[in-house]
């Protein structure tokens, strides 16, 4: 079967510094992968490059076999590649439940008919609420996004993405920065979504039971470079792996955890 | 008591008056960044327009319905011949909205000729109410109520449909409203067009209120929207009804008591919303 998600060779170059280089992966329909690698190992550059927001100088990534070289990162979210969005994206002013129901409607043309506008609007609205249900923040749906705390604020981006209802979500840190109270939830909102089973997933992480618990399979970059590819368990093992990690270049959760 | 109601009629009229031109200037900048110095010129093509169908047909709703048309014709015009090659450039704007708006008004004068056209008030909005002392003028309770109406239902539209929510996402970050696929170009032309007819109802309005139109009150009512939009906040629609109002009854009271301020009553207004409040009084945040 064709993955849904493949790079060939794909690479950057920063002046010097190479920091994508080579790397060849693919994964198929409705699998989750997790990515993990030091700071500076190249996987939010990585994610920058599948999303479009950055151009390869090398090499290419298909999206269920077509070449996505020529679509912008906004033509490559309407094809089903949806990545989750920076909080400063979110809009402020907004409600909740306006973010996530604006998110919902950019699926359709923008039309005029004023009358079947309000049909179709209390359906969105229906819609949204909904995913902000799947994202635990139901009793939020009338807050003013800016009022949000840190980590509700993450759900919110989560449940925008999901409302753009992309075949394929790419996750960047969803954690980063939340208090320790707040993981458990995140990691909830994503179990859920990995359970509903319609979705392929990405996931860049740091914290590793995390990875282990949710993740068919794990890829390492290293410097950049694709060091490793397999299940959880293969990724454990692998001595590779854990010579990069252990011998002193990279000090995280990998050393906790094992 | 008498006096009192008089003066706040006629300052929420002309308030209301304002509004029609404001509130089309503050979305079509909010929204598109745009800075539309020939906004003046769509509500003197409104009230022309309006008028002559009005005097040919001798039905003031018939005129309104083609002022609103005209409005939208050139607004749509506008937008796609004069706007879109100078989107992001506020200067090239400025120069060309001005330039395109003393187009519009010498137009005016060859299409209908130099001199000021008496309008006079349809008969069943003439005449005046009498309630004890105070003498109510029934044509200015008209623009009042179409003035809350038109906000009634623009206010609705921006909080209750999809479109309006597209629109007022846009006014705080246009970029993020496209990055989730929403075709931004299509709003900004229907918004565009909005605006422009709501000026050209405003002009068509104004003919009876003041009895006569000329070619330049569009550009001296333009001034007005303009500080009008600083006051209220731009791109925010509530605020400059607020605004609107505020400079009306200004002016209003203003032109009673202290009459050799009246024509400086805007700009005092203005300064101390500018000292205090730069953002206006109703603040949108562009994050």
């Amino acid at each position: 079967m064709e993955p849904i998600i493949r790079t060939k060779d794909l690479s950057i170059q920063f002046g010097g510094h190479k920091a994508v280089d080579r790397v060849n992966f693919e994964m198929p329909e409705k699998h989750f992968k997790s990515i993990i690698g030091p700071n500076g190992a190249g996987k939010t550059t990585f994610f920058n490059l599948l999303s479009g927001e950055l151009r390869p100088t090398e090499g290419d990534v298909f999206f269920k076999g077509e070449s996505l070289a020529k679509y912008s990162s906004v033509e490559r979210t309407r094809k089903g590649l949806g990545r989750s969005f920076q909080i400063t994206n979110v809009f402020p002013n907004l409600t909740v439940l306006e973010n996530v129901r604006l998110a919902v409607q950019s699926k359709e043309k923008v039309r005029f008919h004023f009358i079947k506008s309000y049909r179709s609007y209390k359906k969105i609205t229906e819609e949204a609420l909904v995913i902000l249900d799947q994202v635990l923040l139901l009793n939020k749906g009338e807050a003013i996004a800016s009022q949000l705390s840190h980590g509700e604020k993450r759900k919110l981006e989560i449940a925008m993405l999901l409302a753009l209802d992309t075949e394929v979500l790419l996750l960047d840190e969803p954690t980063a920065g939340m208090s320790l109270e707040e993981v458990p939830t995140i990691l909830d909102v994503i179990r859920t979504i990995k359970q509903r089973g319609n979705k392929t997933i990405l996931l860049i992480e740091h914290k590793m039971d995390m990875i282990l618990d949710l993740s068919d399979s794990i890829m390492v970059l290293f410097n950049g470079k694709l060091l490793a590819d397999g299940t959880p368990t293969e990724i454990m093992n692998n001595e590779t792996v854990q010579n990069a990690y252990l011998g002193g270049l990279y000090d995280g959760e990998l050393v906790e955890t094992s | 008591m008498d006096l009192l109601i008089s003066l706040i009629i006629n300052g929420l009229a002309t308030g209301m008056l304002i509004f029609l031109l404001a509130a089309g200037l503050t979305l079509i900048f909010g929204l598109m960044d745009v800075l539309n110095f020939s906004h003046g010129g769509l509500f003197v093509w409104g009230a022309y327009t309006g008028v002559f169908t009005y005097i040919i047909t001798e039905s003031f709703i018939v005129g309104i319905m083609v002022a609103i048309l005209t409005g939208m014709v050139l607004g749509f015009l506008m937008e796609k011949l004069i706007i879109t090659p100078v989107y992001g450039n506020h200067v090239q704007q400025i120069l060309i909205t001005l330039g395109f708006m003393l187009v519009l008004q010498e137009m005016i004068k060859v299409v209908f000729g130099p001199n000021a056209i008496p309008v006079k008030v349809p008969d069943y909005l003439a005449g005046s109410w009498e309630m004890g002392e105070v003498i109510i003028i029934k044509y200015r309770i008209f623009i009042i109520v179409v003035g809350f109406i038109v906000f009634g239902v623009f206010h609705y539209i921006l909080t209750h449909t999809k479109i309006g929510l597209i629109v007022r996402a846009g006014v705080m970050n246009k970029e993020m409203v496209q990055a989730l696929g929403i075709n931004i170009k299509k709003v900004f032309l229907f918004v565009f067009m909005t605006g422009a007819a709501l000026a050209a109802i405003g002009g068509m309005l104004m003919a009876p209120y003041s009895g006569s139109i000329y070619a330049e009150m569009g550009m001296e009512f333009a001034i007005l929207g303009f500080i009008v939009v600083v006051i209220g906040g731009m791109g925010s629609f509530s605020g400059s009804l607020l605004a609107a109002i505020l400079v009306g009854l200004a002016g209003s009271f203003m032109a009673y008591y202290i009459p050799f301020l009246s024509l400086a009553v805007n700009m005092i207004l203005m300064a101390i919303v500018l000292i205090f409040r730069p953002q206006g009084l109703f603040r949108m945040a562009k994050e």
